[in-house]
């Protein structure tokens, strides 16, 4: 059986365009179980990245034991990666889960307690300062890993319950400027795109994607057409040499922060060539010609200086993209968490509706999310939204909110966009946010300027409620700690990055005390007595499907109808949204009317201006006429706001690596998992390193203008001049929120700044200096099957999981183990 | 002809405004947006300044009596949320002048059908309503938890 830590991706199987992926069931059961000792099989699909990979989970003896793909499933044809096969369950086992509620007591501690008291403790203080402070008070700060409903919940709570705007999700951190494009330029938040347009395109362009280590199975698919006999063109942007980058035509290293000129440049060739399609331009866009001016000056030459790369690169990419019949476009974090973000993201749509390649096969943009549910954070409200898509601005949207949920649309917070978390985390450093609620996510190491971030959980005056599976660096700062049940534990669905909406049955009862998050939310809201104006309780769901049917009311006749679904028929496998009376079975593809969501009545947003993020006034954008057309929105390009200069000379970027996810709180307790990627490092490219005399293994110093890092180097294959961290490694495994002598968090250095209009923060543009602190006795403990690589493979150990990391594929079609 | 005074009511009142967002920008640096974006717009207000030096070469400089210096930049910032909200506002007062300045002179410059001109108020005059609608945006936003909630 092939190791699967060795082998991230699996092997080929090659098909050609139009033709079905093939379909291969990957497996993992524990250590000593075979199959036939298995006694349930639960549907499921892995909440380890964005992905949404069918998976029936393996119980036996009321454990979980294994999991195993989906064959018949449209997301994965069966396939799973090693995040998947090896930590989805066994992330849920680790020995230290949280099994009672903890309270800090008198001597500043956090003791056990029960429910009702850390319940008790939880609504004395909110009732305290909803009397004293009012609805302003309070904020919400949750996950990309909760399941719809319980999101759901927690919005009506937040909205029609407390009546606060300051809710927010992690999706901040990764997803909103997927969001926040797709309103700009359609009108609305909704993936245009599916997974089957990787099975029909002839060209694919990343963007700022690392796809072959956020998504593998999305990887192993787009390796499958590459492998196949009508093999199509790659375009990678990454200034890592990435797997993507080592199999693309054009690889355009460019330098962070410079993804806006890039992409001018592009729309300028685009132009230039007249590779325009007129008569799709002329009837579904408006602002062509502002378009047009303001790309004028980004000749590729200019592109080339500023962005580091070759003026012929530039050209090259834009012929593919200028020329290919059928194109597919991905964008990531390279985008999402640089600058001008949603700036650049946008000018991947247009480089789409100038070409009019939108709403057919082979011609997807998917605006890529990272975290598996972040999607349903978006259209349930948890994160920054109305639920369902609806606008802030438009009363009668508002209005139908009110009559959902049985209060006067007054006491919804609609005077301004619903708080983002940048926002929230400031409020309550300034003390006017004095109950902050974490829910499934770790701030302390996530978010930027972690020694900012800490010592704003850590202030004194702010009760701080988190509740998560681990004792995680944020939690070790709460004042009340809540037990999770998570997943496999407790029933929901959730929606992925190409709208496939998924079930995830209980498959086994949660250790402990711990309580599923639906039913943490909802025993606050009975505690807190929120009622609807008819004096019935706000939130009378008993079950996850009781929250289901009222997400299916909430969305009935919005892009992400939800109406024509039910459990029972998700069971059966994943569906995509819209799925309505109209289209029982879902729906492949948005706009293939080439009718978009910019009328006055239901667009999600007005729209901003992507330099400042100022609003545009309804009554402008009326005028706009805009009336079901995309808006082919610029941005002139400006220097990122921190560049390297005497004291800080290098580039900073920070990302992930296939084998851990987020902060490692459910990866790290899966053996191949953690020994694959163990420990923090950095990357220097071989120029930096030699001219710093820094060799493979040293421990080394990164210091930036907001703390600094030490950590191994690997000498790698980064673009010069720029260094890279992984983002995951935190301070749990000591058992400490913060770092001692060798702090390991990348977001120690990041800067506190975001997109003025995605909000989402800038995680990888930032200036570091670098110097050698001690000679390394190893290699730096970074993979060597990944952007990771050392440039020099001598001397360091290939990263392989052994005989605990070998699964099971079968080829449904060969109806043989590959062995 | 009084078109000189109004140039330089443009040249004080859009060195006096990236003055301002400067001093805004600095004093609350620790909001984030507020640096970042107050730099940016800054900046553009002295490209708008610079872009005028031609047309007052070409119209000449105000009688010294007529000169009109009343555009002030705000000395230095305010503190704390409230701090930021009355800046803001301030901020929002002096560029509401800078547009409408602008607005007046663009008068002119049809009346003389000035090609040079217009196209200097065109886009100087896009960029500053821009200013405004940021500004807008921002003061709506922190008006509710500055007078409501902030201590």
């Amino acid at each position: 059986m092939p190791d699967r830590i060795a082998d991230i991706w699996g092997g080929r199987t090659p098909f050609a365009r139009g033709t079905a992926w093939p379909v291969r069931v990957d497996q993992k059961l524990a250590e000593g179980v075979s199959e036939s000792e298995v006694e349930r099989w639960v549907v499921s699909a892995c909440t380890l990245c964005s992905n949404g990979c069918a998976l029936d989970i393996a119980v036996k003896d009321g454990r979980m034991v294994g999991v195993r793909g989906r064959a018949r499933d449209a997301v994965n044809h069966g396939r799973l990666g090693p995040k998947g096969l090896f930590g989805s369950w066994q992330g849920m086992q680790g020995g230290d889960r949280l099994t009672t509620p903890l309270i800090r007591g008198a001597d500043g501690e956090l003791v056990e307690t029960d429910w009702d008291t850390a319940m008790g403790r939880i609504v004395e203080k909110s009732r305290a300062l909803l009397e004293e402070k009012g609805p302003l008070s309070h904020g919400f700060y949750t996950s990309g890993q909760l399941f719809l409903e319980e999101y759901y919940a927690l919005a009506i709570i937040g909205k029609a319950g407390i009546g606060t705007p300051h809710m927010d999700g992690n999706t901040r951190l990764c997803t909103a400027t997927a969001a926040a494009a797709l309103k700009e330029s359609f009108g609305s938040d909704g993936q245009p795109g599916c997974y089957e347009d990787i099975d029909e395109c002839d060209a694919i362009a990343l963007y700022g994607h690392n796809v072959a280590e956020t998504q593998t199975v999305l990887w192993a698919r787009i390796l499958d057409r590459l492998a196949g006999p009508d093999r199509p063109q790659l375009i990678c942007v990454d200034p890592r040499e990435t797997e993507v980058a080592r199999l693309a035509d054009v690889h355009l290293a460019i330098h962070p922060g410079t993804n806006l000129a890039l992409m001018n440049g592009l729309v300028r060739e685009l132009f230039e060539h007249d590779w325009i399609d007129h008569a799709y331009v002329d009837a579904h866009t408006v602002g062509v010609d502002e378009l047009r001016a303001a790309v004028a000056p980004w000749d590729p030459e200019s592109v080339a200086q500023v962005c580091g790369v070759a003026a012929d690169d530039v050209r090259r990419a834009a012929e593919i993209i200028g020329t290919s019949e059928r194109l597919l476009s991905t964008v990531l974090q390279g985008f999402y968490q640089a600058s001008h973000a949603t700036a650049s993201s946008c000018q991947v749509n247009n480089l789409h509706l100038l070409r009019g390649l939108l709403g057919k096969p082979g011609c997807g943009i998917l605006q890529m999310n990272g975290q598996p549910t972040a999607q349903n954070a978006r259209e349930t409200g948890a994160d920054g939204d109305l639920p369902g898509f609806r606008n802030w601005e438009n009363e009668q949207h508002v209005a139908e909110l009110a009559r959902l949920w049985g209060v006067e649309p007054a006491k919804i917070p609609h005077w301004a966009p619903p708080t983002h978390a940048m926002q929230i985390f400031r409020y309550a450093e300034q003390g006017s946010i004095g109950f902050l609620w974490v829910s499934a996510t770790n701030p302390a190491v996530s978010m930027p300027e972690s020694p900012r971030i800490r010592a704003i959980l850590g202030r004194p005056e702010l009760f701080l409620v988190v509740q998560d599976l681990y004792l995680t660096e944020t939690a070790m700062l709460a004042d009340v700690v809540l037990p999770a049940a998570g997943w496999g534990e407790k029933q929901g669905a959730f929606t992925n990055a190409d709208r496939t909406v998924h079930l995830s049955d209980k498959a086994v009862e949660p250790p402990g005390q711990a309580r599923s998050d639906l039913e943490i939310f909802l025993d606050y809201a009975r505690r807190m007595d929120f009622r609807r104006d008819d004096g019935a309780p706000l939130l009378d769901w008993s079950s996850p499907e009781d929250g289901f049917r009222a997400w299916q009311e909430c969305s009935r006749g919005k892009l992400c109808d939800y109406s024509g679904l039910s459990y029972e028929k998700l069971r059966a496998g994943g569906v995509r949204w819209p799925c309505n009376d109209e289209h029982p079975d879902g729906t492949a593809r948005l706009y293939t009317d080439a009718v978009f969501r910019t009328g006055m009545d239901v667009a999600e947003t007005y729209g901003h201006d992507l330099l400042t993020g100022a609003s545009v006034p309804p009554d402008t954008y009326s005028a706009m006429r805009v009336d079901g057309r995309a808006i082919l929105k610029p941005a002139g390009y400006t220097s990122p706001h921190e560049v390297p200069g005497e004291d800080y000379p290098l580039r900073f970027t920070t990302g992930r690596t296939a084998y851990q996810f987020h902060t490692r709180t459910r990866t790290a307790r899966a053996r191949q998992l953690d020994r694959a990627a163990p420990r923090a490092w950095v990357e220097l490219a071989v120029p930096d390193a030699s001219a710093l005399g820094i060799r493979e293994g040293d421990l080394v110093r990164v210091t930036s203008p907001r703390g600094e890092l030490v950590v191994p180097a690997r000498v790698g294959e980064v673009r010069p001049g720029t260094v890279f961290a992984p983002f995951h490694y935190g301070y749990w495994q000591g058992g400490k929120a913060g770092p001692g002598e060798q702090p390991t968090a990348a977001n120690e250095l990041t800067i506190t700044e975001w997109d003025p209009v995605s909000k989402q923060p800038i995680f990888k543009v930032a200036a570091v200096r670098v110097e050698k602190v001690a000679g390394g006795s190893a290699p730096a403990p970074a993979p060597t099957t990944t952007a990771s690589r050392p440039a020099e493979p001598d001397g360091v150990p290939v990263t392989v999981g052994g005989a605990e990391a070998e699964a099971e594929e079968r080829l449904q079609t060969a109806g043989m183990a590959r062995s | 002809m009084k078109l000189p005074v109004y140039l330089e009511l443009l040249e004080t009142s859009e060195t006096a405004l990236a003055a301002s967002f400067r001093v805004v920008g600095r004093g609350h640096a620790d909001d984030a947006d507020i640096f970042h974006t107050c730099s940016t717009l800054a900046q553009q207000c002295d490209q708008h300044a610079e872009a005028l030096a031609p047309v007052v070469e070409r119209y000449g400089r105000a009688e010294a009596a007529e000169a009109d210096r009343r555009f002030e930049a705000m000395a230095q910032a305010r503190s704390g949320p409230l701090g930021l909200l009355r800046d803001l506002h301030d901020v929002f007062v002096l560029a509401s002048l800078v547009e409408m300045t602008w607005t007046l002179v663009q008068q002119a410059a049809k009346a003389l059908r000035d090609e040079e001109l217009l196209s200097v108020v065109s886009s100087a005059l896009a960029q500053t309503e821009v200013q405004l609608a940021w500004l807008r945006t921002r003061l709506k936003v922190a008006a509710p938890q500055t007078l409501v909630a902030a201590s």
